[in-house]
């Protein structure tokens, strides 16, 4: 798998399993550009960020449904001030949370790729973008950009 | 049995603080810190420490109760107690379960304490992650939200939008810190006031907030005594009765990723109620605020869900002649809170509460009675608690 082009500089934090593996199908199937989301084998609720059990019926059946990397803005964030090494000298940068109306409106937060200045609009829709990494360890993110 | 209620049980009878460094500066070790807080609170009670048999913290405190009770030579340990997540939004946690280990019999003389030295170890303000990270971390350092700014930036932005807040009210909080931190010799912000200029070119640090949005990084440390209301009568001081506390948060407010359903709140909507309703208050009772800035932003959250204000009379509420004391409809963090006096995790806000209650403020409400404290907003668990005078029993 080639490496895509990268909203952030490289240095940053890898994303990887918890030691108990909770969260180890979402991270694998980004690698395959597939978007993951909990839902309860029993009563079918949409759950994110990803746990053990079913927050609605108790349940420990949970499983993993693949939906449409697409959602609405909830919220955003511009970031000036670098909060890592390897962010010094990359200037601002947009985090955002998306909301996914058709996954339960569970939220995932990613950049929304494009110019940093950019206004971001709470409410627009977003289309999700798979930006892989490579390295020792590949891993990929999910990131967004504004729906055309 | 009645109604279960902490309301006029327990008292603090003494403060104590140390000097408040900027981060890095102090003189002396975190440990050595917490000692002189928790000596001063009992010279200040008129007690020997050697009375004291319990011992609250929050926000995981690194000095432990066993380690400062062989330290001062107490006789006997009987309460070591840790309000178990959510940081800064313990404080009132912590006097709360204090209060709670009084009035039950757990222990008489217990001290609420929090001591930072962050120069010793890892700053607040940094993301403070290793090369790979793993939980909830790794759904949002790789993206680059790693710091607390950025972490509850992203919730208080929410709430800006739904209510459309203007900036001119964060900056009157920020500006309210900042004035009153002009008359108090301890502020670290003395000498350095804030004007809306100088707020409004101040650089962004995560967008919502800018430079002055944003608590400090100290070092220093703050201790209250408290005792039951009947021995309380006999010490050195005029009481500061707790009339009530509240603790928690709301539905899934801890749902990892940012997935808490009422996201756009200071996870207050469900505590302040409780405190309320114990106390048998309300916000017009109330003569001065203290409310926890880790973010301006989020003080205006945590003063609409204590019921101060609507959501949608942010921008005429928050304009700063209504913040300032003695004259100002809500006085708030009238000593400069954790944006201007110092931050040691709103437990200076704790110690100014009382100081308000005993008359002793440097920026004082006349005739207080009943003096407020909402601890950390935004986080999992907050709390808040509520002192009066005798009158209020």
């Amino acid at each position: 798998m080639s490496t895509s082009p990268h909203y952030l500089p490289a240095g940053l934090p890898r994303p990887t399993a918890e030691n108990d593996g909770l969260s180890k199908p979402y991270w694998d199937a980004l690698r395959g550009e597939q978007l993951l989301v909990q839902r309860c084998g029993e009563c079918q609720t949409w759950q994110w960020g990803p746990e053990w059990i079913c927050h609605q019926c108790l349940s420990f059946n949970m499983t993993w449904q693949a939906v449409e990397a697409q959602g609405r803005i909830y919220s955003w964030e511009r970031s000036h001030h670098p909060v890592h090494p390897a962010l010094k000298g990359r200037g601002a940068y947009i985090a955002i949370l998306v909301e996914l109306p058709h996954a339960g409106q569970v939220r995932m937060l990613g950049n929304l790729l494009g110019d940093a200045s950019q206004e971001v609009i709470i409410g627009a829709e977003v289309t999700g973008e798979y930006e892989h990494h490579g390295g020792e360890v590949p891993y990929t993110l999910l990131q967004w950009r504004y729906a055309s | 049995m009645g109604v279960r209620s902490l309301r006029g049980e327990v008292a603090v009878v003494g403060i104590g603080e140390t000097t408040y460094y900027k981060h890095s500066q102090s003189p002396d070790p975190e440990f050595v810190l917490a000692l002189k807080a928790i000596i001063a609170a009992a010279e200040d009670a008129g007690i020997d420490p050697k009375s004291i048999d319990g011992f609250a913290s929050y926000s995981n405190d690194r000095n432990e109760p066993s380690r400062i009770a062989a330290a001062l030579g107490i006789p006997d340990l009987k309460f070591s107690n840790m309000q178990w997540g959510g940081g800064g939004g313990g404080g009132a946690g912590a006097v709360a379960n204090a209060a709670a280990a009084i009035y039950a019999g757990l222990a008489d003389c217990i001290v609420v304490y929090r001591a930072l030295a962050q120069g010793q170890f890892a700053r607040f303000g940094q993301g403070n992650v290793g090369s790979s990270v793993s939980g909830e971390v790794a759904f949002n350092a790789p993206y680059g939200v790693m710091s607390p700014a950025q972490k509850y930036g992203m919730r208080n932005q929410r709430f800006i939008h739904e209510h459309g807040v203007d900036r001119s009210a964060l900056r009157a909080v920020s500006m309210a810190s900042y004035h009153h931190a002009q008359s108090n010799p301890r502020a670290v912000m003395l000498g350095r006031p804030l004007t809306e200029e100088k707020y409004d070119e101040s650089r962004w640090i995560c967008e919502p907030y800018r430079l002055f949005d944003c608590c400090l990084e100290n070092d220093g440390a703050a201790a209250l005594i408290l005792m039951s209301s009947d021995r309380a009568a006999d010490m050195r001081h005029k009481p500061a009765y707790l009339l009530g506390a509240a603790i928690g948060s709301e539905y899934r407010n801890g749902a990892p990723c940012h997935n808490g359903p009422h996201y756009g709140t200071s996870s207050f909507t469900t505590v302040a109620p409780r405190l309320w309703q114990m106390s048998g208050l309300g916000p017009d009772d109330v003569d001065v605020v203290q409310s926890y800035e880790n973010f301006s932003g989020a003080v205006v959250m945590s003063v609409v869900e204590h019921g101060f204000c609507a959501a949608d009379e942010v921008n005429d509420f928050f304009q700063l002649e209504n913040l300032i004391a003695p004259t100002g409809k809500m006085p708030l963090n009238t000593s400069g809170g954790n944006l201007a006096e110092c931050y040691m995790h709103g437990l200076e806000l704790q110690v100014e509460a009382v100081r308000q209650i005993r008359g002793d403020s440097t920026s004082q409400v006349p005739n207080t009675n009943v003096s407020l404290v909402m601890s950390g907003p935004m986080v999992t668990p907050t709390s808040n608690c509520v002192f009066g005078t005798a009158d209020t029993l």
